[in-house]
């Protein structure tokens, strides 16, 4: 993975904003908000080497 | 006993001519053939004009009285036309087809892709014409007619071939009962639902897509410029896709997904294709504007080919050897590659002028371009009609953020229909200059066309056998006309081209002056002596920055293998 990593006050506000836009576009919505916003990283990360990796990391331990 | 319709298929816009079928007891007994053609459409009929092109005779048969039902094909390529032109038919495809270059794709009632087709200066055709898909057969079937090699047979259905030792036996069934037609060798061009590649038992590789589209021609008066219009997930069709295009004589083709679920009957009834096409019509702003129903179908997304073409005497062609999915214009339009190859791969074996080694590489390369366009349709393909819950989530996706974002725009691009490149063909040049060229088409590439003068282009001057375009002001050397005519002396159709020079020069068929040097530039040719090798089908097999004899020597060598 990366060598940059959010500060823990980033990663909390990540944590916080991204639960509470999830619950904003509500239950039905969600899924596709999540897809568009991993498009969206994808694109600003320009890496899909990078990407695969994360995919790899997240389909773990579900 | 087979027995075809005699009854006229009913069209509003084109006349269907009912032909007399060819009859055993009207025509001498016949001797084994060198060809036989089982399938009349645009891979049959090119094959045959084709191997007509290089000197030899073929007998097509086709099942029915009449040209296909339907508009069917209805977008041609660029190469289509230039593949066309070499068979005589170009002309008439312009006079009676609507060009066209813009494609645009619509989502929530905005414009969220436009695609443009880039249109050269040096290209004679536009990137897509739009004709209807009889008009098409009706004018290969007049070159077919006009071309003594070859014999054309109406109401000829072949129920079945027997491979014997070197050739084939068909049986043959006509409406006075069959009679059997031996052949040395049998082109399978009958279709996506091909019965000898049924018979013979040949498993197709690839993917079938869930999700059928509903295929309808309407006769209405939109207007709308001749573009490709689709429409992603509109309100009437939820989840759904539709495809629009403007066809010659007032016809528009009207093409969209079915809810998951519903059947090819339950879509076809008049009322649910009418409810579909009013809601369509009333989207784009020209709700109850009155239309009449030509014909309609329905098709699902396949992408599916033969691992191999040639079987023993019988070789596949077009839709018969592969099943490609219609995002992207792929059946037809490849179709005409798949002919134009095998004609002259077949020409120059039945001459004996190649051994079996030249039919493989047919193989090779065309079961090469039909895994390249698969590996392409499927991209539009999952995206046109997403094939599982993950497929429809990222398209939605797509779709949604699409209405701000640029960057996933270019997903909406629909990957036209493109000529394959023989990169790797056993028929290139190991010795050549391939390499050191900076530009111009090369190795396996189709050729660049060049506009010479006021209609009059590259294109034009190029075909029915092997092309040496040989860039000079003067006689060709010695040695290297001396090499042209020992291979013209083995048979090798070779036809030089002196570009550069302004008058006829010694050992060169042709000359085109170049006067401003634009086609060398386009071949990137730095110096007289340079050259290029185009095979029958016009692909490039060999280029040098200098050529002597001994390696055109080795490049006619390599292309025609024994």
């Amino acid at each position: 993975m990366s060598q940059q990593a959010l500060t823990i006050d980033g990663l909390e506000t990540v944590y916080d904003a991204l639960a509470t836009a999830i619950d904003q576009a509500g239950a039905d919505k969600a899924q596709l908000f999540l897809v568009k916003l991993a498009l969206l990283n994808a694109n600003a990360l320009a890496d899909e080497h990078l990407f695969q990796q994360q995919i790899t990391a997240a389909l773990q331990d579900l | 006993m087979h027995t075809p319709t005699t009854e006229a298929r009913p069209s509003i816009y084109y006349t269907y001519e009912v032909f007399k079928p060819w009859l055993a007891s009207e025509h001498p007994k016949q001797d084994r053939q060198k060809v036989v053609i089982v399938g009349s459409g645009p891979a049959g009929m090119v094959t045959a004009l084709e191997l007509a092109r290089h000197g030899v005779a073929s007998v097509v048969l086709s099942a029915e009285l009449q040209f296909s039902q339907g508009s069917r094909a209805i977008c041609f390529t660029r190469r289509s036309m230039e593949i066309l032109q070499q068979v005589g038919v170009a002309e008439r495809m312009t006079e009676g087809g609507l060009p066209w270059r813009f494609g645009n794709s619509f989502y929530r009632g905005q414009r969220v892709f436009r695609m443009e087709a880039p249109h050269d200066a040096d290209d004679r055709f536009f990137p897509i014409i739009n004709v209807q898909q009889q008009f098409m057969e009706e004018y290969l079937h007049d070159a077919c007619k006009a071309n003594p090699l070859i014999d054309f047979r109406w109401g000829n259905k072949v129920n079945k071939v027997d491979q014997k030792d070197g050739y084939a036996v068909l049986e043959v069934d006509t409406p006075e009962g069959p009679y059997a037609v031996e052949s040395d060798w049998v082109v399978a061009a009958d279709g996506g639902r091909s019965g000898i590649r049924t018979a013979l038992n040949l498993q197709m590789e690839g993917a079938s897509y869930e999700g059928f589209f509903v295929i309808a021609d309407i006769k209405i008066n939109l207007p709308l410029p001749t573009e490709r219009l689709a429409y992603f997930d509109p309100d009437w069709n939820p989840g759904n896709t539709i495809l629009m295009h403007r066809e010659p004589n007032g016809i528009w083709r009207v093409d969209y997904q079915l809810p998951a679920g519903e059947t090819p009957e339950e879509a076809l009834r008049p009322e649910s294709l009418k409810t579909r096409i009013d809601a369509q019509l009333a989207m784009i702003g020209h709700a109850g504007v009155p239309w009449t129903m030509d014909w309609s179908s329905v098709y699902s997304a396949r992408t599916l080919t033969l691992p191999d073409f040639v079987h023993g005497s019988v070789i596949f062609t077009g839709d018969a050897a592969h099943l490609l999915p219609i995002f992207g214009v792929r059946g037809a339009n490849t179709a005409f590659q798949d002919a134009q190859s095998l004609g002259w791969h077949l020409a120059f074996v039945v001459k004996g002028l190649a051994g079996p080694t030249l039919l493989a590489n047919h193989s090779t390369e065309r079961v090469g371009a039909a895994r390249e366009i698969i590996t392409e349709a499927g991209k539009s393909t999952r995206f046109m009609a997403p094939p599982s819950p993950g497929f429809r989530l990222l398209r939605d996706a797509v779709l949604s953020l699409s209405l701000t974002q640029e960057f996933v725009r270019p997903l909406y691009h629909w990957r036209t229909s493109r000529p394959h490149e023989y990169t790797h063909s056993l028929l290139n040049s190991a010795g050549d200059d391939n390499g050191l060229f900076k530009s111009g088409p090369a190795h396996g590439a189709p050729p660049q066309n060049v506009r010479l003068a006021a209609n009059d282009f590259l294109l034009d001057h190029l075909g029915g056998g092997f092309d040496l375009l040989y860039f000079t002001d003067t006689a060709l050397p010695e040695a290297l006309q001396q090499a042209i005519q020992t291979a013209r002396a083995q048979g090798m159709p070779l036809n030089v081209i002196a570009v550069g020079a302004t008058q006829a020069v010694a050992g060169a068929d042709q000359h085109l002056p170049d006067a401003d040097g634009h086609l060398r530039q386009r071949y990137g040719v730095p110096a007289n002596g340079g050259a290029y090798l185009l095979r029958p089908d016009q692909h490039i097999c060999a280029r040098w920055l200098t050529l002597d004899a001994t390696r055109l020597q080795a490049a006619l060598t390599t292309a025609l293998p024994q």
